[in-house]
């Protein structure tokens, strides 16, 4: 939609009292409307310019809008409303050109840089979206009495994961979809488990609510579409009396765009990104997905990063592939993969100084996971911190090499972890007593490197119980914008 | 206010609904809650009787004034007590 007027031929000149350009030019600006149409939209106050008779009030900035006006003075041209030409800031030649009089502006300097239009002030740009942009919200809308607080009223709705939530207002939402150049009503997905289509609109509802930036949502949508996929069996990690979760691990280059954490407590708490984008995830489920604690979710006794867990992997001094690349992506990828895992499990060695003794070391606490007598149904996350990386990178072992060493040291005799060895009811088949028996099923340990620069702490974030074919298999996908 | 942008799926409808009705009150244990205007425990008074004669356990509980919402030890206490509320709402 044009803010011209469609018989409108002449000159439109937007300005403001708080420019000292403006200021400047009001001489000229007098001169021209002399013997030019011209009309004169004051930003700021309309009683500014004073020198000029019928100046219009632009205070609502809906012209700036319209016109994208970036720059004041900005004068443009315009026949039968259609713009020609535009100038922003003062240039007295190409002024006296564009109007046609060559006396315009005679002792005023050259040259005079404009101010910021009033229009792209920091949160304005979002606040005129909301009024005049053409992008039409779909979701219902849920209205706030007068002497109701709106964070109570979220809460008693059952929107919340037990902490605050921004309250997601049509112009938060906007905001949020300006993160996305996808369309606000593209279904990305269908969320477990009342098999709810979910729309980019929701999941930036849900995105503003978790307290995410614009910049976090191509991220956020990227998780929720993993989550939808088959072989993820987001159903099941849900309904699940098991600890599990989706754990969200961004890879590339947009882990340092936005500002994640790879580095100190990269598996903890106090950075935006990394706190907010796995409580998207965790709020889109519950919210469009209707998946909430003592309903479908049955977890018997959940753990802490089912409020959201995600971070990112320290890739930048890492001597190791990135574990996008090793699942078939390039570096300059920037992915998400999702991994239904339960809680973290630390691992702390600190007299390993050889890769033999520290593989070794992080295989005793990688047999423990799920229990240390079930091997081949339970996947595994490891993350390795940066001074355990240094023992593979002095001694020169590849990614490659560690996982078949690994491997060697996570394969036991089936008889020493049947059911009952060890006056252990739990374990193994008896049928299996022969075999050699490997901890995890082939594609079911992810290793990546994270943490800050000191510290001998690796840590396995453990799988589901039902990890693999039957349950549920890691996924990456490529984040679009 | 501005309004909010409801973050569900809509399939429930927007209007908060009250809670499903107990199918039975055996087993229940039920609060009796005067909010302290006149004649609320004339009207409590005859419920407990009824619900006495059929076996169910009743308490009474009540707030100090009409005039203002129950202080949270009174609502604590009736939640760790009681499954049901019934409360007299009007003389």
């Amino acid at each position: 939609m044009t803010a011209i007027p469609e018989d409108f031929t002449g000159y439109i000149a937007v300005v403001k009292r708080d420019c000292d350009t403006c200021r400047l030019i009001e001489p000229a600006l007098q001169s021209a409307a002399a013997s030019r149409e011209i009309r004169v939209y004051s930003q700021d106050d309309p009683a500014f310019p004073a020198a000029i008779e019928g100046v219009i009030d632009e205070r609502a900035l809906e012209l700036s809008y319209r016109l994208n006006i970036e720059i004041v003075p900005t004068l443009i041209q315009v026949e039968s409303g259609e713009e020609q030409a535009r100038l922003v800031g003062w240039q007295r030649e190409a002024w006296r050109r564009l109007t046609d009089l060559p006396e315009l502006g005679a002792g005023l300097p050259e040259f005079s840089p404009g101010c910021g239009s009033k229009s792209l002030e920091p949160g304005m740009p979002e606040k005129l979206a909301f009024r005049f942009g053409d992008t039409v919200l779909q979701a219902r809308r849920v209205e706030v009495a007068s002497q109701q607080d709106e964070h109570e009223l979220m809460f008693e709705r059952g929107w919340s994961d037990g902490l605050p939530l921004v309250p997601p207002t049509e112009e938060r939402v906007l905001n949020m979809l300006s993160g996305t150049t996808r369309s606000p009503t593209e279904i990305i997905g269908i969320i477990p488990p009342d098999k709810a289509p979910c729309t980019i609109e929701k999941v930036a509802i849900n995105a503003v609510m978790a307290g995410c930036k614009p910049e976090y949502l191509p991220v956020v949508l990227a998780a929720v579409e993993a989550a939808c996929l088959d072989e993820f069996c987001m159903h099941g990690v849900l309904a699940t009396t098991y600890f599990a979760a989706p754990i969200v691990i961004v890879n590339g280059p947009v882990a340092a765009q936005i500002g994640m954490n790879w580095s100190h407590n990269a598996l903890g708490q106090g950075n935006r990104a990394n706190s907010t984008i796995g409580r998207a995830l965790q709020l889109v489920i519950r919210n469009v997905g209707g998946g909430r604690p003592g309903g479908v979710d049955r977890s018997t006794l959940g753990q802490p990063g089912k409020v959201g867990f995600c971070f990112a992997e320290r890739e930048r001094d890492s001597f190791w592939e990135s574990l996008a690349v090793e699942r078939g992506f390039s570096p300059e990828q920037s992915t998400v993969t999702l991994f239904a895992g339960g809680g973290v499990l630390p691992i702390g060695d600190q007299k390993s100084r050889r890769p033999e003794s520290l593989t070794r070391s992080l295989a005793l606490s990688l047999k423990s996971v799920y229990h240390g007598k079930i091997y081949g149904n339970t996947d595994a996350l490891l993350v390795i911190s940066p001074e355990n990386m240094r023992v593979f990178r002095q001694a020169g072992w590849s990614k490659a090499r560690f996982r078949e060493a690994l491997d060697e040291a996570l394969t036991v005799d089936g008889r020493d972890v049947q059911a009952g060895a060890g006056g252990i009811a739990e374990g193994m088949p008896p049928r299996l007593a022969e075999k050699r028996l490997t901890k995890f099923r082939p594609d079911g340990l992810l290793i990546v490197h994270a943490g800050g620069g000191a510290g001998m702490w690796s840590a396995v974030i453990t799988g589901w119980g039902r990890s693999g074919a039957h349950g549920s298999v890691p996924v990456t996908v490529a984040i679009k914008s | 206010m501005p309004a909010l942008l409801d973050p569900t799926s809509e399939l429930l409808p927007a209007q908060r609904e009250a809670l499903p009705r107990p199918p039975s009150l055996s087993d229940k244990r039920v609060a009796l809650l005067d909010i302290s205007k006149p004649r609320g425990d004339v009207f409590l008074d005859h419920l407990e009787a009824k619900l006495g004669d059929i076996g169910v356990d009743a308490r009474r509980y009540s707030k100090p004034t009409f005039t203002r919402v129950a202080p949270v030890d009174l609502k604590h206490k009736i939640a760790s007590e009681c499954d049901i509320v019934i409360e007299a709402l009007a003389d």
